[in-house]
C-alpha cells in the first residue's frame, strides 16, 4: 500500500512513549466506523511492530508504518 | 516586599510535600493548601487491604497534621480555577484569590468507562473498592480470577502485578491455589508496560502458574454471566474479576478547561510549569508528564517546583528541572521486593527481588506519615537511590527491624 492512502482519523501521538501510541490507536480504532482508516504519528519505533501484531490478534488490517519528518505513520483499517 | 500568596489545590502526596516545602520560606510566601476533605489517604497501603493485612483506618490521616503550622488549610472543593482572575471557584460559593496556584488533584479511577466494569468487577485503587473487594475474597472458594489492567492510563503502573503476586501468596495461606486459575490480563503486547522490567514479571508469573492474556483490551463485562469481553474478540468466564479502571483527571481540571481530553494538564517536563499560565505550576498525577502517575514521582517533583516557584516570585527564570526521577519498591511475593528506579533518560534495571528491598517498602509504608511534615522523604528516597543506607542491610532481618516494619503476611 502507498503512503497516500487517505485517514478517516488522525491520531498525533508524537512525543507519548510506549505503549501511549498504541493505547491511542486502539482508543481510536473503538471510535471510528468499520471500514475507517486510522493513521496513528508517533516516534516510538516499537509502535510499527506493536500495532502489526495487535492487528493480528484483532483481526484489523494493519496498512503499513510510513516515514514522515522526524515520526511515522501507522496505518490501521478497522474491519469489524 | 508584600508575601506572596501561594494556593495549593489538592492535600495528597504532591500537595502535601510542596507545600511544606514553600512553608519553609513563610518570609516570602503565605501558603494555603485547598482540600476537599481534609483526609489524606495513604494509597500505596490500599495494596494489602483486600488480604486483610491493612486496616483502611490506619492509612487515613489529618492532613492538618501532616502539615506545616505555618501553611492554611481550607477544606473546600473547587468547581472552577479562573487564571484571567487568579481564583478558585469554590462548590459551596466563596472564592479564593491566589498570586501563584500548585495544581496536585490527582487522578481518578472511572469504571463506568467501560460497561458492565461497576457492577461486575472489583479494584482496589479507593478504599470503598478496597474494602468490597475483601469481603469478595472472604467469600471466594476457588474457579478462574480474571486479574489485570481495563485501560490507560492509571497510577502506579506495578499495583497490578503487585496485587497478583500477593493474590498467589494469599491463595497458598487459605489452602486455595491449588483450586483457582489466575489468568492476568492486559491491553499491552507484554506483561508490564516498561520493556527491561518485562522479563522479571514474565518470570515470576510463569514460575507460579499465572497465565497472562496479552493484548485483551477490556470492551465490556457482562455481570449475570460472569464474562469479560476484549475488544480483541476474546471472551472469558470468570469467578472473581478484579480490574484497574483507566483513570481522568480531577473533574474541576476538566471543568475549568485546563486539560487534554483525558483531564491531564499540560506540564513542562522540566520546569513543572503549565504551559501557558506563567502564575500556574502542576504536580503528581494530575499532569501529562510520561511518567508514572505515582507518589514517587510528585515527590522528586516537589523540591523542583518548590525551586522554581520561589524564583518566580524573586523575579528570576524558572531554571531547575525535573529529570523524570521515580523510584518504586515494587512486591514479588513470597515476603520479597524489588525495585524500579528510573528517570526521562534511564529505563529500570530491577535487580533480583529480595528481602531487603521488601524490608524498606515496609519502612517506607510505616514511616510516611513522620517523614511527609518534615518533608525529608524526597531526601530519604534520595539517600536510598544513591545505595547509603546498604550498610544497613544485614539488620534487615533482624527481630528489630521486623518489629518496626511489621507487616501481617510476612
Ligand atoms: C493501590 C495503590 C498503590 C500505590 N502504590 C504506590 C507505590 O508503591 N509507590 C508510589 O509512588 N505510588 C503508589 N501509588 C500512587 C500514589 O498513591 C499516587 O500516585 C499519588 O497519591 C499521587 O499524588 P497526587 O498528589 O498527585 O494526588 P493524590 O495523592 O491523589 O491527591 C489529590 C488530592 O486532591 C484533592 N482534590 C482533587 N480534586 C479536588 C477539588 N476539585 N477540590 C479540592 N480538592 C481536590 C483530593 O481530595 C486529594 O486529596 C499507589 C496508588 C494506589 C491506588
Amino acid at each position: 500500500m502507498e503512503a497516500q492512502v487517505k485517514a478517516d482519523k488522525v491520531v498525533d501521538a508524537r512525543g507519548a512513549q510506549c505503549p501511549g501510541p498504541l493505547v491511542e490507536l486502539i482508543r481510536a480504532i473503538k471510535e471510528v466506523p468499520v471500514g475507517s482508516i486510522v493513521e496513528v504519528w508517533t516516534q516510538e519505533p516499537r509502535t510499527k511492530e506493536d500495532a502489526k501484531a495487535w492487528c493480528q490478534r484483532s483481526g484489523h488490517e494493519f496498512i503499513g508504518a510510513f516515514p514522515a519528518d522526524g515520526y511515522e505513520r501507522v496505518l490501521v483499517r478497522k474491519m469489524k | 516586599m508584600a508575601k506572596a500568596k501561594v494556593v495549593v489545590l489538592g492535600g495528597g502526596v504532591g500537595g502535601t510535600f510542596v507545600a511544606n516545602k514553600l512553608a519553609k520560606h513563610s518570609d516570602k510566601v503565605d501558603v494555603t493548601v485547598v482540600d476537599a476533605t481534609g483526609v489524606h489517604h495513604y494509597q500505596p497501603g490500599l495494596l494489602y487491604v483486600p488480604f486483610g493485612w491493612e486496616q483502611p483506618e490506619k492509612l487515613r490521616h489529618d492532613e492538618r497534621k501532616l502539615l506545616k503550622p505555618s501553611a492554611q488549610l481550607i477544606k473546600a472543593v473547587v468547581e472552577r480555577i479562573e487564571p484571567d482572575k487568579r481564583q478558585l471557584q469554590l462548590l459551596n460559593d466563596g472564592t479564593i484569590n491566589y498570586d501563584y496556584l500548585v495544581i496536585a488533584t490527582g487522578s481518578c479511577p472511572i469504571p463506568d468507562e467501560i460497561p458492565g466494569l461497576s457492577e461486575g468487577g472489583h479494584h482496589f485503587y479507593t478504599e470503598p473498592a478496597a474494602v468490597s473487594l475483601r469481603e469478595a475474597l472472604s467469600k471466594f472458594e476457588g474457579g478462574r480470577i480474571v486479574v489485570g489492567i481495563a485501560g490507560f492510563p492509571y497510577k502506579c503502573p506495578p499495583a497490578p502485578i503487585e496485587f497478583t503476586l500477593l493474590l498467589d501468596d494469599w491463595l497458598r495461606q487459605k489452602n486455595l491455589r491449588d483450586k483457582t486459575e489466575i489468568v492476568f490480563v492486559t491491553p499491552l503486547p507484554q506483561a508490564f508496560s516498561i520493556p527491561t522490567v518485562t522479563p522479571l514479571v514474565e518470570e515470576l508469573f510463569a514460575r507460579k502458574g499465572i497465565k497472562i492474556e496479552t493484548f485483551f483490551n477490556t470492551e465490556s463485562v457482562d455481570p449475570q454471566n460472569r464474562k469479560v469481553l476484549s475488544l480483541e474478540g476474546m471472551e472469558l468466564d470468570y469467578e472473581l474479576l478484579i480490574l484497574i479502571p483507566p483513570h481522568k483527571g480531577s473533574p474541576v481540571i476538566i471543568a475549568s478547561g485546563l486539560g487534554d481530553k483525558g483531564g491531564w494538564v499540560p506540564t513542562d517536563k522540566f520546569t513543572l510549569q503549565v504551559k501557558g499560565q506563567e502564575r500556574i505550576f502542576a504536580i503528581g498525577d494530575a499532569t501529562d508528564l510520561p511518567v508514572s502517575k505515582s507518589g514517587a514521582a510528585a515527590h522528586f517533583e516537589a523540591p523542583i517546583l518548590a525551586q522554581n516557584l520561589l524564583h518566580l516570585i524573586e523575579g528570576k527564570e524558572p531554571i531547575a528541572k525535573y529529570d523524570g526521577s521515580v523510584m518504586c519498591f515494587v512486591e514479588a511475593g513470597e515476603g520479597k521486593a524489588t525495585v524500579l528506579r528510573f528517570n526521562y533518560e534511564r529505563p529500570p534495571q530491577p535487580p533480583k527481588p529480595s528481602s531487603w528491598w521488601r524490608w524498606l517498602k515496609a519502612l517506607m509504608n510505616r514511616f510516611y506519615p513522620v517523614a511527609v511534615p518534615k518533608g525529608i522523604a524526597p531526601d530519604v528516597f534520595l539517600a536510598m537511590l544513591q545505595g547509603k543506607f546498604a550498610e544497613f542491610q544485614p539488620f534487615c532481618g533482624s527481630d528489630l527491624m521486623k518489629g518496626l516494619t511489621q507487616n501481617k503476611n510476612s
